[in-house]
Order: C-alpha cells, then sequence, then structure tokens
C-alpha cells in the first residue's frame, strides 16, 4: 500500500529545461518566486504566467502532472480564496448578514489564487525536471559561501542524499513490518485514535531499531570507502555553468526588473 | 487425509492500471493435506511470497480463492481475520519484527490479540518457546540482547504461540550459519511430529526441502511447474535446470553416473539412501 | 610471492556491553596471506571471521601484537586512507552500504573521498562497472536491483578505489543461489584477471571450495588451514567445529568408511562421479 507513494517525482527527460545546471534551475525558482510576490496587476501576472508555461513547454513536462500537484493544496487555496473575498475592506458589491463581497475582495482573491497556483507549480516544475542528486549537488554548490562561516553545508547535502537514498527502502521494510505484525493479529484498523495510536508501536520500534541498525553498518561502510567529510572531495559530475546557463539567468533578471518596473507603474 | 487448504485458480496481479501493473501469481490451483509439510520453491519473482501472503488472507486474490477447512476465507470479516490466526506465517528475517520489552510480551503478542486468557497465554509462550529450542530463562530478558539466532527463534515462536493448524515459513533458516539451519530445521521437524501441524515451507536450499518435504511444489513464473513427492520431482531434474533451480548435489552427481552408464536411481537425493544404493552395487558387482 | 596480509600475535577483545567480562575473541593469533591469492575464510557464527575482516582494514584495531596490509601498520594513524584504499571491504546486507540512489554515483563515492579528479573518476566508476558486470545499468536506482546485482555494485564501488585487495565478508548471506554464483564468478573473475587478492569469508562450503586456500576457525583460532582439497577431508574436525561438508564429500567418506577406498578428495561433482565410475567399473 505504501508502495503506491511516488517520491522525489523526478520525470527523467532530455530538454533544454533538464540539462540547465542545477544552480541555475533553484536560482531562477527563487527569481521567480520574488518576481511572484512583485506582481501588482494583471499584466505582471500575464508575464509571469507566460513565463512559466514557457518553461512547461520546454521541458515536455504534461501540464496535467503539474495540475495533480496542485491538489492536496485544493483546501487551502479555496480557504484563503473566500477569507480574502469576504474580510477586504473597499466598493461594496454584495451584502447579506455580516458577509460582504467588496470589489477590492474578488481580486485580491484572485490574484492570492493565481500567485499560489504559479508558485506551486513553478517549484513542481523544478523536482520534476531536477534529479534529487542534483538538487542536493546544487543547493551544496549554492550554499558553500556559508562554509566560512562555520555552517555544514557538506554535512547537510551528505544527509540529504543519504535520506533520499533509503527511503525506498524504509519504505518497503514499512511495508513487511506491517504485514508481518497483521501475521500476527495486529489491527490497525479499529478502535479509537488512542488505540490506533498504541497499535502503531509493533511498527514503529522495529523500523527505528531497523532505522538504527541500518545506520550503523552505513557508516561503517563509508568508513571503509574513506569517507573523511567533506575536506579535499571531488565530484563524478561536476556543476559547469553553460551558455545556456547565462542565457537563461539574463532573462531571470530581465523577469525581475521587468515586474519592478511594472509595478512602479502599477501594471 | 482430507485437504485442510484449497487454493482454487489464484490469481493475483500489483499495480491494476498502472504502468507496473504484473501478474506475479497466475491461475494456481493446489491443495494441501492436514499434516503435510509441503517444501515451496522457486527462484526469486518466481511469486512464492506473493502465494504464501494469500494462504492467511494478508493479500486478497485479484481472482480465485482459497479455502480453509473447505470455507472461503473472504467469505466474511470475522472469517479472514480468524485466518490470520489458522495460518501462521513466519517471514523472512522474522527477528526484524520483534518490538517488546520481554521475549515473552514478544511471544506473548499473537496469543493477546487471539484475544486468551492469561493462563492461557503463559502456557502457549512456554510451549512455543520450547519448539524453539530455547530456554524459559530467556523470557524475562530483552529481545535484542539475544543473538541472531536465538532472536530468529524468538520471532518463530511469537507466531508458533498462535497455535496454529498451519505454519508457513518463509525461508527460515536465511543467513544462518550450518550448525543453526541444522538445529533450526531439526526444531521445525519435531514440532511438526508432536503438533501435527501441517507446514509449509519455502526455501532456496533443494538439499534443506528434499529432506523434510512430503511434497514439493515449484514455482516458475507465477505458475505451478511441478507438484509431487521430492523423487518425482527430481526426477524431472533437466527441467529444474532449465528454470535455473540448483538440484540437490547428490541428484546432479547420480544424474552423472547414469550418463556414465551406471544403473542407479537419478531421482536420489539423500546422502544416506545413495550410499545404500552404491554399496548395494558394489555389493552386487562383489557376488558376481 | 609478495605478503599481502601479516598477522602477528593479535589479541583483541570486546569491550563489555552492560554487565560481565569483555568478550575475548583472539588471543595470539598469526596469519599471513600471500598477495594475489584467494583466501576463503570459514567458521560458525561468532568464532571470531569478521572481527579478523575489519582488522585487515583499520576499523578496528589490536589491543596486543600486529596487523600489517601491504607492509603498512594499521596502527599508524597517518597511513589510515591509504590502508582503507588498498584493503576494500563488501559486507553483507548490500543495501546498507550504498550511499547514493544511482548506480555510478554510488560507485564514484570512494573516490570522491579520496579527491580523485572528475574525469579520472569518470574512467575508474566506468571501469569497474565493466569489471562486474553492471555498466548497462549505471543510471538505475540501487533499490530496483536484484540482490546480485547490488552487491556487485558494492564491489564495483570497492574496485573504483583501485585496491590490492579486497574482503568480503560473507557478501552471499542474503542472496539467491543465482545471486551467490553472479557475486562468486565476479570475485573470482577479480582475482584471477586482476590478480587482487581476495579473502572471502563465508558459511557456503560450495563456495570455499573455489578458493586456493581455505581457513577454518573456531574460537577466535584457527583449526585447519590448506587448500580446499587437505580441509574438506577432515569431515570430523569439520564437524566439530559446527561446519557441513558438502554432500559428494559427505557421501565419498562414508564410503570409505564402509569400506570403499575412493579418494576423499574429489570435491567437484564430476570429480566425485569419476571416482565412483572408477570404482564400480573396477
Amino acid at each position: 500500500m505504501l508502495k503506491d507513494i511516488t517520491l522525489g517525482q523526478y520525470f527523467p527527460g532530455d530538454t533544454v529545461i533538464h540539462r540547465l545546471d542545477p544552480r541555475t534551475k533553484l536560482l531562477m525558482v527563487i527569481i521567480y518566486i520574488v518576481a511572484l510576490f512583485l506582481c501588482k496587476w494583471f499584466v505582471s501576472y500575464a508575464v509571469a504566467l507566460l513565463f512559466l508555461v514557457t518553461a512547461v513547454a520546454l521541458s515536455k513536462i504534461r501540464p496535467k502532472a503539474l495540475f495533480k500537484g496542485l491538489k492536496p493544496l485544493l483546501i487551502i487555496i479555496i480557504f484563503t480564496a473566500v477569507l480574502n473575498l469576504f474580510y477586504t475592506d473597499g466598493t461594496v458589491l454584495v451584502k447579506f448578514w455580516i458577509f460582504q463581497i467588496t470589489r477590492e475582495g474578488i481580486i485580491n482573491a484572485v490574484f492570492l489564487v493565481l500567485r499560489i497556483m504559479l508558485l506551486v507549480m513553478g517549484t513542481f516544475l523544478l523536482t520534476y525536471t531536477t534529479s534529487p542528486i542534483a538538487l542536493t549537488d546544487g543547493l551544496e554548490s549554492l550554499l558553500s559561501p556559508l562554509k566560512k562561516l562555520h555552517f555544514p553545508v557538506h554535512e547537510l547535502a551528505m544527509m540529504m542524499s543519504i535520506a533520499l537514498r533509503f527511503i525506498p527502502t524504509l519504505i518497503e521494510e514499512t511495508d513487511k513490518i506491517i504485514s508481518a505484525q497483521k501475521a500476527r493479529g495486529a489491527d490497525f484498523e479499529t478502535g479509537n485514535i488512542f488505540r490506533r495510536a498504541k497499535a502503531l508501536i509493533p511498527i514503529l520500534v522495529p523500523l527505528f531499531v531497523s532505522a538504527f541498525r541500518r545506520a550503523d553498518e552505513l557508516a561503517t561502510a563509508m568508513e571503509c570507502r574513506c569517507y573523511h567529510g567533506g575536506k579535499g572531495r571531488t565530484k563524478l559530475k561536476q556543476l559547469r555553468y553553460r551558455r545556456r546557463d547565462v542565457l537563461t539567468l539574463l532573462l531571470g533578471a530581465a523577469l525581475l526588473s521587468g515586474v519592478i518596473v511594472m509595478r512602479h507603474f502599477g501594471l | 487425509m482430507s485437504a485442510i487448504i484449497e487454493v482454487q485458480n489464484l490469481c493475483h496481479t500489483y499495480s491494476v492500471g498502472t504502468p507496473f501493473e504484473h501478474a506475479a501469481v497466475k491461475h494456481i490451483s493446489f491443495s494441501v493435506e492436514k499434516g503435510e509439510f509441503l517444501g515451496l520453491i522457486g527462484h526469486t519473482g518466481s511469486g512464492k511470497s506473493t502465494l504464501i501472503q494469500h494462504l492467511n488472507g494478508l493479500l486478497k486474490p485479484t481472482e480465485g480463492d482459497i479455502l480453509l477447512g473447505g470455507e472461503s476465507i473472504w467469505k466474511d470479516k470475522e472469517t479472514t481475520r480468524a485466518a490470520r490466526f489458522r495460518v501462521g506465517l513466519v517471514f523472512q528475517y522474522p527477528e526484524y519484527q520483534l518490538f517488546e520489552e520481554t521475549v515473552y510480551k514478544d511471544v506473548a503478542f499473537g496469543p493477546k490479540n487471539m484475544g486468551l486468557k492469561e493462563e492461557e497465554i503463559r502456557d502457549r509462550v512456554l510451549r512455543a518457546i520450547g519448539f524453539v529450542g530455547l530456554d524459559a530463562s530467556v523470557l524475562d530478558k530483552s529481545p535484542f540482547d539475544l543473538s541472531g539466532g536465538q532472536k530468529r527463534r524468538v520471532a518463530i515462536a511469537g507466531v508458533i504461540a498462535m497455535e496454529p493448524e498451519i505454519v508457513i515459513f518463509d525461508e527460515p533458516t536465511a543467513g544462518l550459519d550450518p550448525a543453526g539451519c541444522a538445529s533450526l530445521l531439526e526444531n521445525i521437524r519435531a514440532y511438526q511430529a508432536s503438533t501435527q501441524a501441517t507446514v509449509i515451507m519455502v526455501s532456496h536450499s533443494m538439499d534443506e526441502v528434499a529432506a523434510l518435504a512430503d511434497r514439493l511444489l515449484v514455482m516458475n513464473e507465477g505458475s505451478v511447474e511441478m507438484l509431487g513427492t521430492p523423487k518425482e520431482v527430481f526426477s524431472h531434474a533437466e527441467r529444474l535446470c532449465e528454470i535455473g533451480l540448483a538440484v540437490p548435489q547428490i541428484t546432479s552427481l547420480f544424474l552423472r553416473l547414469r550418463e556414465l552408464g551406471i544403473p542407479v536411481d537419478p531421482a536420489t537425493y539423500t546422502v544416506a539412501d545413495a550410499l545404500r544404493q552404491l554399496l548395494l552395487l558394489k555389493g552386487g558387482k562383489a557376488d558376481a | 610471492m609478495s605478503v599481502a596480509v601479516k598477522i602477528a600475535d593479535l589479541h583483541f577483545s570486546y569491550a563489555a556491553q552492560t554487565e560481565g567480562k569483555p568478550l575475548k575473541v583472539f588471543d595470539g593469533l598469526d596469519l599471513t596471506i600471500a598477495a594475489g591469492s584467494f583466501v576463503a575464510v570459514l567458521g560458525h557464527n561468532g568464532c571470531g571471521k569478521s572481527t579478523l575482516a575489519k582488522h585487515l582494514n583499520a576499523i578496528l584495531l589490536p589491543e596486543g601484537g600486529s596487523v600489517s596490509v601491504f607492509g603498512m601498520d594499521t596502527k599508524d594513524e597517518a597511513l589510515l586512507l591509504n590502508i582503507r584504499r588498498t584493503v576494500g571491504m563488501v559486507f553483507q546486507n548490500p543495501d546498507n552500504q550504498m550511499v547514493a540512489n544511482v548506480v555510478e554515483e554510488d560507485v564514484a563515492f570512494a573516490p570522491e573521498n579520496l579527491g580523485v579528479p572528475s574525469e579520472e573518476i569518470r574512467q575508474r566508476v566506468d571501469d569497474a562497472l565493466k569489471a562486474v558486470g553492471m555498466y548497462e545499468y549505471r543510471k538505475h536506482a540501487p533499490h530496483l536491483l536484484s540482490g546480485g546485482q547490488k552487491q556487485r555494485v558494492a564491489i564495483a564501488g570497492v574496485i573504483a578505489m583501485q585496491p590490492q585487495c579486497i574482503v568480503l565478508d560473507e557478501p552471499t548471506a542474503m542472496l539467491d543461489p543465482h545471486g551467490r554464483e553472479e557475486v562468486i564468478r565476479t570475485i573470482e573473475r577479480l582475482n584471477k584477471e586482476k590478480g587482487i587478492t581476495v579473502v572471502l569469508i563465508t558459511h557456503h562450503m560450495t563456495e570455499a571450495i573455489r578458493a586456493d586456500r581455505v581457513i577454518v576457525m573456531d574460537e577466535g583460532k584457527i583449526l585447519i588451514d590448506g587448500t580446499p582439497k587437505e580441509v574438506f577431508t577432515q569431515v570430523e574436525l569439520l564437524r566439530g567445529a559446527g561446519l557441513s561438508v558438502p554432500a559428494t564429500t559427505q557421501l565419498l567418506y562414508e564410503l570409505n568408511k564402509a569400506g570403499c577406498k575412493l579418494p576423499p578428495d574429489a570435491l567437484s561433482t564430476e570429480e566425485c562421479a569419476q571416482a565412483l565410475y572408477a570404482m564400480l567399473k573396477a
């Protein structure tokens, strides 16, 4: 049952977007998010949307997959939209009992929904087109200036990639433990919340024990393979900015300054 | 003898409707007699694990049915739950499912879930711990302080304590050293002899199952390839090799001897039987 | 012939866990392994095999006596990385020794740690994967491979360090017969073709037979040491150490006990069949 969860959500491909340096993609997502928050009126939102649509089209990711990612957020989106709809002061259009809908409220709600949707879909595009390893490498490289401040950048990146490596293994293991305890008559489906929480003990204890055992063995194995921290480490795949990365970043700069200019003119 | 468990046209397909859809078990039918020791062989991915998880209702058949004592285990919710207790399933590396503070509590987990009385649980735990060859002094210890082999025995006791009519062992000796394997197999054999329980044992080792099983079920690509006594099965040694299974060493030795023109029975699989035949042949020669 | 491993008067015990005395494992062990040889170490669980293995690349250090590998004393901390890259180690559970979620990234882990330049890592990773026959799987996720394949990737991860010796601690214990054969064949090839010294710790007699030299351990001591033929004919001694012998060897042993005159060291099925044939035709 747990196997059905899709993890990492990376869709391998060989498009321009896939081939971009992960750092470029990370930076672009940050620029894009900042730009979204600076958007003031429909014109700038349209520009951001155009930007996203172009990227999606280039990546050959099916838009359906992106919309699917929005589903779990639907409730939050609706909730904030409704809140904005009713609780914004301004020109009253409709009024009943304690509720009032204003022109500004509608506009705010629309902008908010647009903003969340564009934001989520943009970040999903990043994870859909970048392998978790590339993403970790990119983060490590972008954050490397922080090493001077004794911030454990390499260690964090290593932890992330090991976590990614072991998630499928632990899910498989959880599945096995659940089956084994069910075979001994464990019941996870009935009873009140406390009973159900207690029923998790036979799953969680073996899972933790096993995770610690794995961690211990992995640590020894890593030592055997000469791991001694991030110092003096090289990489199989060295990150390198290419022409397409420079062009993409220039495009990002253009987007950002464009939005700022439009903001100035109230667009 | 009567059939205790009947598998009727069983099919199981994983991830139906996704690109990962695949049929692990295809139209399997067979029955297991009461008190029988059935060996289940097949290479990794042949559908063994999927099959055994159907026998106690952990997996629901995509098609077909499982009858336990003549009644479908999917008749209603209670029957399905009861099947968990009537068919005990010992998973591979069962020591990884231990979780209680003491060995006693862990072994008692199954019987407790059955809703038994305290005294009855105590009796069963003591009996089970004896069957797996452990001393009652381990009962108050933490299962995590035991050796690997002892942990496995505790986990097996946890299933046996439910006193199921059928016990299924999925590679019970995996990872044990030769002495550990031999003594655990002896425990399983003695358990069956004294309780008359039906035992199904999955194994990679032909030598292991051949020595214990009344009948062998050979699976290949989700279907039953052969079902019969070890002698019957090993008489198809070439076919076994074809589907990537190793025959017992003695069987391959006797196959080779036959090729060399010595009139031996190629379906021989134990050292004792081989010894008897060879001495007879040699003796016969001396007489002539 | 040059020496790969030299253990002299090794003493070692594990610190006491909660109560009781420390657990003594070695009390004066001596062992020399020649470079380029294929040595199998047998023994029941808890006989000290794994502890021995961990001494060979300085995961554990001797309490008394010394362990040196290719002339390097494992106690010399300055040589630590050098020792670990010279003596690679493969463990029982393939899942717990993989770091990355792409095969080639995992194989690259050790050379990355050693600071090898990128282009050379690429070359080493490709060579290592080809050596274990897993090159086509270089872009795969490890958790989707079979047990035997995972273990071969783990071996490749060690080979990428270009070691002179590989120590394998029960590498086939969790595998099915097919995976077992894959791994043993890979090890054999590395030994024969690349001249890498192999120390294989195992329970499986059928695997030990393929080594040049078999060492049987019991209670931290060397019980028998010799060629497979010399070792497996000592049926009683092996049984006493909690080990079994291959079925064919046992058959020959029983036949000889019954008065037949058969060569007790016919280890392979073919040798055994020929010996029996000769006896019956005589």
